[in-house]
C-alpha cells in the first residue's frame, strides 16, 4: 500500500456555531490521501466538498477533527515559521480564473508572490528565470510575464493559476473545480496539463468537481459527498461499476453522456434519504464492503450489500 | 415538416472601439415545428448572439445587422420596430437564460413575475391571470403553488428558480422557446430534472426549442437536430445521430474527442490546440484551419461552402470536396462512426 500523505480524521466544519442558523457544512468526514494519487471529491453544490478542501488547507479553522499532513497536524498550534514551511507544501487552484488573479498585478508578480514570501529566489534575475520556467511548464511563454490577467483567455488564466501554485514547489495541490469555468475544448488542455505535471513532479491532487466524467478520467479514487458527509469512497472504476450507496447511484444515473442512443434509454434514479429508514441511534458509518470500497451504511445495509456482491460473483 | 423560423444568410457585427467585430458571419438554418435544435460551440462562437438577434435583445447602438433575414410568421424580424417586437417577445418567442438568479426580479414576488407576461399579452383580468399562474407553477412541478406565488426568488433553490423562469417563458404558450444554457448553473441531478421537465412540456404545448449549450451530454439528451458553430458560422448541422455518430467537420471531431467517455481508458484526452479565432480580424479561409491538423492549403485561402452529406446533414469543410484526399478521423470518432449505418466505418448493427 502506498504511503499516506494526508489523513483526515473526523473533520467537522460548522459555521455560525451556537446560532439559530448554524450550518454543518462538513460533518465528521474521514479519509486518507496517498502519495502521488488523485483523489476526486464529487457531490452537488452545498454538499461541503469545497469547504472540505478549504479546511484541509486551513483557509478555515476546523470546528473539530484533525488533518494530519505526513503525520503532523495542520490545524494544531503553529508558530509563523512552521506555518510558512507547511504552506509551501500545500497549494490550491481555484475555480474562477477571473476572480483568483489580482487584476492589478503583472503575471510576473502574481507568479513570483510565493517565491518572494518564501525567499526562494537568490536575486532578481533568478526570480525572473524561475517565473519564465514556470510559464513554460504550463505551456505559456516568457513574453507573457509582463502582461496583466485581463489580456489572457480563461484557459490561459487557469494555466497562470497552476503556475502560481507550482511556484513554491508543493507536494500536494487542492484543485477546486479547476475546469468548471472553461470551454469543453479548453478543459481537455488543462486536464492534460495537470496529469503531465503529476507524472513529472510526483504531485498529489485533491480534485474537487461536479463534472463526473472528468473526475473519473483524472482520479484514482473518488469520494462522494452528500450533505456534509462522505457516503461512498472507492477506486474510480469500482465506483462507476458498482455504486452501492443510493445517492451515488442517483448521481451516476443523472450524468448526461455524449451518446444519443444511451440517452434515449437512460433511466434516472432519484435519491430519497428516507429509503434508509434508520432507527434512532443506529450505527451508521463508513464500512468496507469490498477491498478499498467504503460505503456509509448501517449494519443491516452492510449485510445486504455483502449479499448483493456475493450474488454478483 | 412545417418551418416555423428561417434564418437566412444572417450577418451581424458589433461596432467597438477596437473596430468591427464580425460576430455572425453568414448563418443559415431552419427551425421546424415541435423540434429541439441544439446549437453547440465554444464561448465566442456566436451561438448566443445568434439567438439574441432572433429576440432582438442586442444593444442597438453597437450591434448592426449587416445582411440576411430572420423570417417568422411571414415577417422579417430584423426589420420590425421595437413596438412590433415587443408584441412577439414573451408571447410568440420567449427565452430562458443561464442564471435563474439574475433573470428573476429579486424585489418582486414570483407570482407577479409570472402574471406579468400574461396580463401584457392576453386579454384577461388579474384574477384569471393569477389562476393561470398557479396552474403554470403546478405544471412545472412546484409543490404548494398557491403559497409559493407570494414568495420572493431568494426563497427558492436554484432548480426551483429555473422552474419559475420556465413557467414565465411558457406563460403565453410560445411557438418558439429559446433556452440559453438553461442548466449550466445547476447540479447534475437538478439538471436532469429540468431537462426532463422541458421535454415533457414541449410535448404538451408543441413548442419548438432552440437549445444553446456547450455540454455535449445535454445535447445528446435533448436534441433532435444539432448545429455546431465555430467562429461566427455554422460548420456542421444534422440530426443528433448524424452529428454524434457520423460527424464530418474536424471541429466536431475535436469536440467529440475532447470529452472523456465513461469507459475511456487512461489515454491522454484529445485537446483542441490553440484558441478561438479573433473575430476582429476573422481568418480568410476556414476559421478552424489554424487549429486543425487536417487543414489543407485551400483552407487558408477560401472559406469552405456547405457540402451535403445527406438530406438532413451538411458540413462546411473542404475535406468533403470530391477532390480532397481521404483522411482518417481521430480514433474516438471512428469508434462512433462504427455505430452509424451509412458511414464508411459502419460495422453492422449497433445493438
Amino acid at each position: 500500500m502506498a504511503e499516506k500523505l494526508l489523513e483526515i480524521k473526523n473533520l467537522k466544519q460548522h459555521f455560525n456555531v451556537g446560532k439559530a442558523n448554524e450550518v454543518k457544512a462538513v460533518d465528521g468526514i474521514s479519509f486518507d490521501i496517498y502519495k502521488g494519487e488523485t483523489l476526486g471529491l464529487v457531490g452537488e453544490s452545498g454538499c461541503g466538498k469545497s469547504t472540505t478542501g478549504r479546511s484541509i488547507i486551513r483557509l478555515y479553522d476546523a470546528t473539530d477533527g484533525e488533518v494530519l499532513y505526513e503525520g503532523e497536524s495542520v490545524h494544531g498550534k503553529k508558530n509563523k515559521k512552521d506555518l510558512k514551511k507547511f504552506n509551501r507544501k500545500m497549494q490550491m487552484i481555484f475555480q474562477d480564473p477571473y476572480a483568483s488573479l489580482n487584476q492589478r498585478m503583472k503575471v510576473m508578480d502574481i507568479i513570483a508572490e510565493g517565491i518572494d514570501i518564501h525567499g526562494l529566489a537568490k536575486d532578481a534575475s533568478d526570480r525572473k528565470r524561475m517565473v519564465y520556467d514556470l510559464l513554460e511548464t504550463v505551456g505559456l511563454n516568457k513574453e507573457h510575464a509582463n502582461r496583466y490577467p485581463h489580456e489572457f483567455s480563461g484557459g490561459q488564466r487557469q494555466r497562470l493559476g497552476i503556475a502560481r501554485a507550482l511556484a513554491v514547489d508543493p507536494d500536494f495541490i487542492i484543485a477546486d473545480e479547476p475546469i468548471s469555468a472553461l470551454d469543453v475544448s479548453i478543459q481537455a488542455q488543462v486536464v492534460n496539463l495537470l496529469k503531465e505535471l503529476q507524472e513529472e513532479k510526483g504531485l498529489t491532487y485533491l480534485f474537487i468537481a461536479h463534472d463526473l466524467s472528468m473526475v473519473k478520467y483524472i482520479s484514482d479514487r473518488i469520494g462522494v459527498m452528500y450533505f456534509g458527509k462522505l457516503v461512498e469512497l472507492a477506486p474510480a472504476d469500482e465506483l462507476y461499476e458498482n455504486p452501492m450507496h443510493p445517492y451515488t447511484q442517483s448521481l451516476l444515473s443523472a450524468i448526461p453522456l455524449p451518446d444519443p442512443n444511451y440517452e434515449r434509454n437512460r433511466t434516472r434514479k432519484a435519491y430519497d434519504p428516507a429509503v434508509h429508514n434508520y432507527a434512532d441511534g443506529e450505527d451508521v458509518r463508513m464500512r468496507e464492503v469490498s477491498p478499498n470500497h467504503f460505503v456509509d451504511c448501517s449494519e443491516k445495509e452492510f449485510a445486504e450489500i455483502q449479499e448483493h456482491l456475493a450474488a454478483k460473483k | 415538416m412545417e418551418k416555423i423560423l428561417q434564418v437566412k444568410d444572417l450577418e451581424l457585427s458589433f461596432n467597438t472601439y477596437g473596430g468591427e467585430v464580425k460576430a455572425i458571419r453568414g448563418v443559415n438554418f431552419d427551425l421546424y415545428k415541435g423540434e429541439t435544435l441544439a446549437i453547440v460551440g465554444e464561448s465566442g462562437s456566436g451561438k448566443s448572439v445568434t439567438t439574441k438577434s432572433i429576440m432582438r435583445l442586442l444593444p442597438e447602438e453597437s450591434a448592426e445587422f449587416k445582411s440576411g433575414e430572420i423570417l417568422f410568421g411571414g415577417r422579417d424580424l430584423t426589420k420590425l420596430s421595437d413596438k412590433e417586437m415587443q408584441k412577439i417577445r414573451g408571447k410568440d418567442i420567449s427565452m430562458i437564460f443561464q442564471d435563474p438568479m439574475t433573470s428573476l426580479n429579486p424585489t418582486m414576488p414570483v407570482g407577479r413575475q409570472i402574471t406579468e407576461p400574461i396580463l401584457k399579452h392576453q386579454n384577461i383580468n388579474k384574477d384569471e391571470a393569477k389562476k393561470l399562474a398557479i396552474d403554470l407553477l403546478r405544471l412545472v412541478g412546484m409543490p404548494k403553488p398557491e403559497l409559493r406565488m407570494k414568495q420572493y426568488p431568494h426563497q427558492f433553490s436554484g432548480g426551483q428558480r429555473q422552474r419559475i423562469v420556465i413557467a414565465i417563458a411558457l406563460a403565453c404558450n410560445p411557438q418558439i422557446l429559446i433556452a440559453d444554457e438553461p442548466t449550466t448553473a445547476l447540479d447534475v441531478t437538478i439538471q436532469a430534472q429540468i431537462l426532463e421537465l422541458m421535454k415533457d412540456l414541449q410535448k404538451k404545448i408543441d413548442t419548438s426549442i432552440i437549445f444553446i449549450t456547450h455540454d455535449l451530454g445535454v445535447v445528446a439528451n435533448v436534441a433532435d437536430r444539432v448545429a455546431v458553430m465555430y467562429g461566427g458560422k455554422i460548420v456542421e448541422i444534422g440530426t443528433v445521430d448524424e452529428i454524434f455518430y457520423n460527424p464530418q467537420h474536424p471541429y466536431t471531431w475535436g469536440l467529440l474527442s475532447s470529452m472523456p467517455s465513461m469507459d475511456a481508458e487512461d489515454a491522454k484526452l484529445y485537446a483542441i490546440p490553440g484558441t478561438p479565432p479573433d473575430l476582429l480580424n476573422p481568418p480568410k479561409g476556414d476559421a478552424f484551419a489554424l487549429r486543425s491538423e487536417y487543414a489543407m492549403k485551400i483552407d487558408m485561402e477560401q472559406s469552405p461552402p456547405f457540402f451535403k452529406v445527406s438530406d438532413t446533414h451538411m458540413a462546411a469543410t473542404w475535406l468533403l470536396h470530391p477532390e480532397a484526399p481521404a483522411v482518417e478521423p481521430p480514433e474516438m470518432v471512428i469508434e462512433r462512426m462504427k455505430k452509424f449505418p451509412g458511414s464508411r466505418y459502419y460495422e453492422g448493427s449497433a445493438n
